[in-house]
């Protein structure tokens, strides 16, 4: 059995096996999971170092740090830490390749540089997501089938508007802005890099990113892809480090605007930066999204809708539905099949393409879930996990929900930024709605019912940036993404992604 | 409580199960369980005891060298050839199944349906394989079609009743969802999509509908009932996707031929041919399965 042999524990257990006897745990039918079907990581290059992209070079930062496997622990690879003169140096190249080329460049010569790379990325899309996968603990599932191809997507429809800003705003004329400095998350790392960078480059400005601490590999990966499309240098210049690095490029003077996704907390210490600076800033903060489901829901989709809700990237989702609210008469049915589901969700390796649910991003991370799960136990709402074992080794969360919950508890009111639903009752629309939009968060929303009316009624009604009907989680690059309130402010992607990288006059 | 389907949403979560990568050993116990689970069939106006007979030795013993393998669930033929079948199949526990009422249109009267399941029957089928009125159905006459069925369901005796819904002349999924309870309430034992003569016959999603209609009557009233996938399922891999369809949406329980078929006459050589590649790592040539 060859196909068995080619790796380790299955393929010895297989060899062993007696047909009809001693079934093994990889047994289709007695087995308690499938056998292992891990994606090849064999072709991924990964340095042992990284330094700095700027201006078109890699620089060495002195101070170094490690990023490591979450799944597994293991150091995939060295990075550098930039401080205050890197990011000096980065601006100043940001802003040199601003003033010479890259502003003055005609519209369809930049949409040229970002379709060459988006088939780059399209070219590399099963190496970038395995990287995807290795920095960030997320399901090769994910990184492969939904972060990677809106990756490319991204690209290629800012692309697409690069020579066609002037007719985009009836009526104004659109100019550049300057240099941007965007500091992205962890949790979807690459993603996140394709939303900042590619409106920002499309409209003439060049760029100093900043990834996340945890997840620094994709992006550095990225600059090697801009330098092999042939970006002229010093158009986007790729800063690791962490919370420091970040203050020191959001304060820097020379930049224009800042791009921010991340936590409300840190948004608001970078508003507070800014403040009659006079300089943009646009924000992706953190979110707390009803998902409310009507007794005329479909209901079977429904509870697809609510595991895609919240355990989609291991609950690490800004606009994750983290509250479901679900109507009295359906609660039970719902709560029952929501369980049965769970319990059918595969956890673990991320790089096997069974998995469902991945590692935790950080122990960090983990530390806060744990916190604020235990809050919920204790403030006394109803825990139940799922039934999966852990790996031993790396850092994970079980798929968890909380019945009983009251408006009052923290896991209603707090962002966890994990695997944990928080679940409530209601009897009327007004109510659903009332509790929904009790919140400080408003980035996004879900409403089931079967009724077209019902729905237009019930999403008009929540203040919320992104409202789905009958589905959950959907992105595409041509829809704005959100929030209202202290979810943040300024659009990503469609036409209204384009608006803050403009100066409109 | 009758829920209602959402299309895309159906659609999406039966895509999802077709990315699942089912390697070595699950894969060979898959393909095994999934040759144990065939209805093998034949449905022609051609069909004679001489092609019927040479089926029921494929079902019996489905790959020659290896007794390990199979039987197949059952035979599935028109009711003149129940007989034949019954014989040729002997003592081997391999089933005798017949369409009856009509197949496949059931556009004759109730009296002549009712009597060609008692034919059936009588010459020995362990199941019945009956077409309901999809005309009536459409039209609304819920009450009528389960009464239809219950007639049926007592024309059987103690052979099983296999209902077939005929999911592609009902297209959407909501009236599949209605046409499954209707069924189930009615007294079937398997709720099968498709007689195989119109197309599409059954597809992932549609028997996802079905699947969740089991089980959401087995929650109700704790009574399982069977489901057969049948046409258009002709290779392994699409065999293996069904199958963890079942395992994830039913669960272990329904994973026997008790509770699931396919219903397929080409599918059964794609299983053997890669049982044989599991087994010994090499595809063979097509000439080396034996062809019925």
């Amino acid at each position: 059995m060859p196909e068995a042999q080619d790796k380790g524990a299955a393929g010895s257990k297989t060899k062993n096996a007696s047909p009809g006897k001693n079934k093994s745990r990889h047994d289709f039918v007695e087995g308690d999971r499938y056998a292992p079907a891990p994606e090849n990581s064999e072709h991924v290059v990964l340095k042992e170092s990284y330094d700095l992209y700027i201006g078109g070079e890699w620089l060495r930062a002195p101070k170094r740090t490690e990023t490591r496997n979450p799944a597994t622990g293991e150091v995939l690879a060295e990075v550098g830490e930039a401080g205050p003169g890197m990011v000096k140096k980065a601006v100043a190249a940001a802003r040199t390749a601003y003033e010479q080329t890259w502003s003055t460049m005609p519209g369809r010569e930049r949409g040229k540089y970002l379709f060459r790379l988006a088939r780059l990325i399209q070219e590399r899309s099963r190496e970038f997501a395995v990287v995807e996968t290795m920095d960030g603990g997320k399901p090769i599932r994910e990184s492969r089938d939904i972060d990677l191809p809106l990756v490319a997507a991204h690209f290629f429809y800012y692309a697409g508007w690069a020579d066609k800003l002037d007719y985009a705003f009836p009526g104004r004329t659109a100019h550049s802005i300057g240099v941007i400095g965007q500091v992205i998350p962890w949790n979807f790392p690459l993603l996140m890099a394709a939303w900042k960078l590619a409106p920002a480059l499309a409209c003439g400005n060049t760029v100093v990113l900043k990834p996340a601490e945890t997840t620094p590999l994709t992006a550095l990966k990225l600059a090697e892809l801009i330098e092999e499309a042939g970006f002229p240098p010093g158009v986007v210049n790729v800063l690791t480090g962490g919370e420091k690095t970040g203050r020191h490029l959001v304060r820097h003077p020379d930049i224009d605007k800042v791009a921010f996704t991340g936590s409300t907390e840190v948004g608001k210490m970078i508003q507070r930066d800014l403040a009659g600076t006079g300089r943009r800033y646009t924000l992706e903060l953190g979110g707390k999204a009803a998902n409310i489901i009507f007794d005329d829901a479909p209901v079977n989709q429904a509870v697809e809708g609510i595991v895609n809700g919240i355990f989609f990237n291991q609950g690490h989702v800004c606009c994750a539905g983290s509250r479901l609210f679900v109507q009295e008469g359906i609660a039970d049915t719902v709560v029952r099949k929501l369980k049965r589901r769970m319990d059918n969700l595969v956890l673990g390796d991320p790089l096997d393409k069974n998995t469902d649910v991945g590692a935790i991003n950080s122990q960090e991370q983990l530390d806060r879930i744990k916190v604020l799960v235990d809050s919920g136990k204790e403030e006394g709402a109803k825990c139940w996990q799922s039934g999966q074992k852990l790996p031993r080794k790396g850092l994970w969360f079980k798929p968890t929900i909380f019945t009983e919950c009251a408006q009052s508890h923290q896991i209603v009111q707090k962002e966890i930024f994990g695997p944990v639903l928080a679940i409530q009752t209601f009897r009327t629309p007004e109510e659903a709605v009332e509790k929904a939009n009790n919140t400080p968060y408003g980035l996004s929303g879900g409403v089931w019912t079967d009724k077209g009316s019902k729905i237009f009624k019930i999403t008009s009604q929540i203040r919320a940036g992104v409202l789905w009907a009958n589905t959950f989680n959907k992105f595409d690059p041509a829809s704005p993404f959100g929030g209202y309130k202290e979810s943040g402010l300024g659009r990503e992607g469609g036409l209204q992604g384009l608006a803050p990288y403009l100066d409109l006059r | 409580m009758l829920s209602t389907i959402d299309q895309v949403g159906v659609e999406e979560r039966a895509r999802r199960f077709q990315t699942r990568s089912i390697k070595s050993e699950s894969k060979l116990s898959a393909l095994k369980l999934a040759v144990t689970m065939l209805d093998v069939t034949t449905l022609e106006g051609k069909d004679s005891p001489g092609k019927v007979k040479q089926l029921c030795a494929k079902a019996k013993r489905p790959l020659p060298e290896d007794p390990s393998i199979g039987p197949a669930a059952a035979i599935c033929v028109y009711p003149r050839l129940v007989r034949v079948a019954k014989e040729a199949v002997g003592q081997s526990g391999v089933k005798v199944a017949s369409v009856a009422t009509g197949f496949p249109s059931g556009q004759s009267r109730l009296k002549e349906r009712l009597s060609e399941i008692r034919y059936a029957v009588g010459a020995g089928a362990d199941e019945i394989d009956m077409v309901i009125s999809r005309g009536k159905l459409l039209h609304g006459a819920f009450r009528s079609i389960f009464d239809e069925i219950v007639r049926c369901k007592e024309a059987c005796g103690g052979a099983h009743l296999k209902v077939i819904l005929e999911t592609g002349e009902l297209q959407t999924y909501d009236t599949i969802r209605i046409a499954s309870e209707i069924a189930m309430a009615a007294g079937a034992d398997f709720i099968k999509t498709s007689t195989g003569k119109i197309q599409p016959a059954a597809t992932l999603p549609v028997t996802l509908v079905m699947l969740e209609a089991i089980q959401d009557y087995h929650d109700r009233t704790g009574r399982m009932v069977g489901m057969k996938p049948a046409g258009g399922i002709s290779d392994a891999k699409t065999a293996i996707h069904y199958l963890v369809m079942l395992k994830e949406t039913l669960g272990k329980e329904w994973l026997t031929s008790r509770w699931f078929r396919f219903g397929a006459s080409s599918l059964t050589n794609d299983l053997l041919m890669q049982i044989r590649k599991q087994q010994t790592g090499r595809y063979q040539s097509a000439d080396y399965f034996t062809k019925d």
